[in-house]
């Protein structure tokens, strides 16, 4: 029985071994809880889960478990006027008279009772049915923000609110995208990375330890010394569709300024062409060529692009494509460069990962790179910088 | 022995029972929250309540695993052989046991706190592997080998700054603290300033809830900066309306430096006044 709830544990990605569920089953054994299943989930969260980030999975993974097939039995018991309150509480006065306008609530009651008459039978992930994981706007644990929420959250009078219901820990979920708390876990990972520098000083201790084992003949001690000696070229697209996404790039941007001391940074629109910047005004005094950068920085440099790569396709392939000005030589050109000159080179895009398919552009520069664009996340962030250790 | 609350120590039925688990199974407890949350306290008041010796082994950026265990001091006895003490020709003299070998060979089961180990090199928890593991490790300069004569109650707290490898994580249980809610926070409120007036507690903390409601914040006021600020509301003798006041006409609250640690926060705090004295206007 445990066994199922193991696998379904590690089916939402949350990785535990097995020595950790026997762990659960000898603190079951030794009768740390009984009959409680409140308390056998905080016990379970003990033993399985090791990182707060992964506390959401897992109560994903316990809805699933646990309550299931419950939830569209509880949805066909909900009384209208529930809803109807539940929904109004969460509604603005503006928000209310657009839903008049609209022929409201009851109009919308009305098209989630007809689908619940339409559908027959139990269902997850979708974007039209009450079920559960979708992004329709009736059902439950998906991801449509103003959707009417049918069985997460139960109904107070019938069924107490399960933990796992509550979803606490949602923000601590890594794949989200970064923030200022998150901020801090990014430059971790970067500084991890980071220490891979190798010099060598004088261990003192080590040689004072040497010397009187081999009673008080000198014996010099050498170890590596702990400074940084990545380094790293910054690309940052600026303007234009990257507006949305300023506060991100400036956030990760002074995350790798405060951590290493070999950093150069410049600024590009769009994509590469012949001339970068080294302000964010792109002021022509502070103008560099393309061509000398290439020529200034050895192929030991780490070269990060970040941009969204949403742009035209021609203003990648097609000499002339530049929006601004009149280029001689295609983008292309120059990412290819680019890459042949530093060979660790990824790109970083703050667009959501999901909507990448639907501009051919993000495919072109992604294949430029040979795949290696990833998103603006933690878990890209972190790939990142693994695919940039290779 | 079970851990619960106590007249110094409010704490969740979530965490008892982590800690209950990590007594029964004698596995080290990992435990992660925001700062200000508790968790250094957490094992003072375990100490407290199974009335045993709290051993507190603070990580530094310079900290080594070694330490831990045992130091060869070679500067002493480099020292001792140039005079001639007859106590160089035991290297025993010199080995001086750390926490760790403290913990194994207490008389009576001890409380290890192992506080913030995210502040070492990224390469010290794989060092300590084998010793919560086994809980025994060797000394090589006299080629003892030293062993637990029963398994310390191990807490070992992070400030998530660096990523734990997973062969530690495995060894470990976790428990993350949350922030407590209005309830909880009251409770242990009550535990460090009893008799405090019920108005003011109110007030203040509807003030604070709304403080931290503030996503764009750099860093939220915790529970420690909450019982400072009170004490300061005592202190200075500032009247439940005078709260009242300030947060409905949308200004600072009285005090403020108590709750934010930082210039930009505060900038950003009487921006939000500003705008919304001229909205009230």
């Amino acid at each position: 029985m445990l066994i199922r709830f193991f696998l379904t544990v590690r089916q939402h990605g949350v990785q535990s071994s097995i020595t950790e569920f026997l762990d659960l089953l000898r603190a079951l054994q030794a009768g740390l809880v009984f009959a409680d299943i409140d308390q056998f989930y905080q016990l379970a969260r003990l033993c399985l889960v090791k990182n707060e980030t992964d506390y959401d999975k897992f109560d994903r993974a316990c809805a699933e478990y646990f309550a299931g097939v419950e939830q569209l039995d509880l949805a066909s018991l909900i009384p209208d006027d529930w809803l109807q309150s539940s929904i109004l509480r969460e509604l603005s006065d503006e928000d209310k008279a657009k839903l008049q306008s609209l022929g409201g609530l009851e109009q919308l009651l009305a098209a989630f009772k007809q689908r619940l008459q339409e559908q027959q039978e139990r269902h997850a992930g979708g974007n039209k049915w009450i079920g559960t994981g979708g992004s329709s706007p009736f059902g439950a644990y998906g991801f449509h923000p103003e959707g009417i929420r049918v069985g997460q959250q139960g109904s107070g009078q019938r069924r107490a609110v399960k933990v796992w219901d509550q979803r606490q820990f949602q923000a601590l979920a890594s794949d989200e995208e970064l923030n200022t708390r998150s901020l801090q876990l990014a430059l971790r990972q970067l500084r991890r990375f980071a220490r891979t520098g190798a010099a060598q000083e004088l261990d003192i201790s080590a040689t004072v330890g040497a010397t009187s084992a081999q009673g008080g003949l000198l014996d010099l001690v050498w170890q590596r010394e702990r400074h940084n000696a990545v380094k790293i070229l910054l690309l940052l697209d600026i303007g234009g569709s990257m507006d949305d996404y300023i506060t991100q790039s400036r956030q990760l941007f002074q995350a790798v300024r405060a951590e290493f001391k070999h950093l150069e940074i410049f600024y590009f629109h769009n994509c590469v062409y012949e001339t970068l910047w080294r302000s964010e005004q792109r002021r022509p005094q502070d103008a560099l060529a393309t061509i000398d950068l290439l020529h200034t920085y050895g192929s030991d440099y780490k070269l990060i692009l970040i941009g969204d790569a949403t742009m035209g396709p021609y203003e990648i392939s097609y000499p002339g494509g530049s929006v601004e000005h009149y280029n001689s030589e295609a983008g292309e050109v120059w990412l290819k460069r680019l890459c042949r000159q530093f060979p660790a080179a990824v790109w970083l895009n703050p667009q959501p990962n999901d909507w990448w398919s639907h501009y051919p552009s993000i495919k072109q520069i992604n294949q430029l790179f040979d795949a290696r664009m990833y998103p603006l996340t933690l878990d890209g962030l972190s790939d990142a910088i693994n695919a940039l250790k290779r | 022995m079970s851990f619960q609350s106590n007249s110094r120590y409010i704490v969740t039925p979530e965490l008892a029972l982590a800690v209950n688990a990590a007594i029964t199974l004698q596995k080290p407890l990992l435990i992660k929250g925001e700062p200000g949350t508790g968790k250094t306290e957490l094992a003072k008041a375990l100490a407290d309540s199974l009335q045993t010796e709290l051993l507190q082994w603070h990580i530094k950026s310079t900290t080594k695993a070694q330490q831990g265990l045992y130091e060869y001091d070679a500067v002493s006895r480099l020292r001792d052989s140039q005079l001639g003490d007859a106590r160089v020709h035991d290297i025993a003299n010199y080995i001086k046991p750390g926490k760790l070998w403290q913990a194994f060979t207490a008389a009576k089961r001890p409380v290890l706190l192992i506080d913030e180990i995210d502040k070492a090199d990224i390469e010290f928890p794989n060092d300590l592997l084998h010793e919560l593991d086994q809980m025994a490790f060797d000394v090589y300069e006299t080629g003892q080998t030293v062993r637990a004569l029963q398994r310390p109650v191990v807490i070992i707290t992070s400030n998530n700054e660096k990523e734990l490898p997973d062969a530690f994580l495995r060894r470990c249980f976790f428990h993350y603290i949350r922030f407590p809610d209005e309830h909880a926070l009251s409770q242990i409120v009550d535990v460090h300033l009893p008799g405090l007036c019920k108005q003011l507690l109110t007030e203040a903390l509807e003030s604070f809830f709304a403080l931290r409601a503030h996503n764009q914040l750099r860093k939220k006021p915790s529970t420690s900066e909450l019982i400072d600020w009170l004490r300061l509301l005592v202190a200075e003798q500032i009247s439940p309306e005078q709260l009242k006041q300030a947060r409905e006409q949308g200004g600072l609250m009285p005090l403020f430096g108590a709750l934010l640690k930082n210039e930009q926060d505060v900038a950003l705090l009487e921006k939000l006044a500003f705008i919304s004295k001229r909205a009230a206007r």
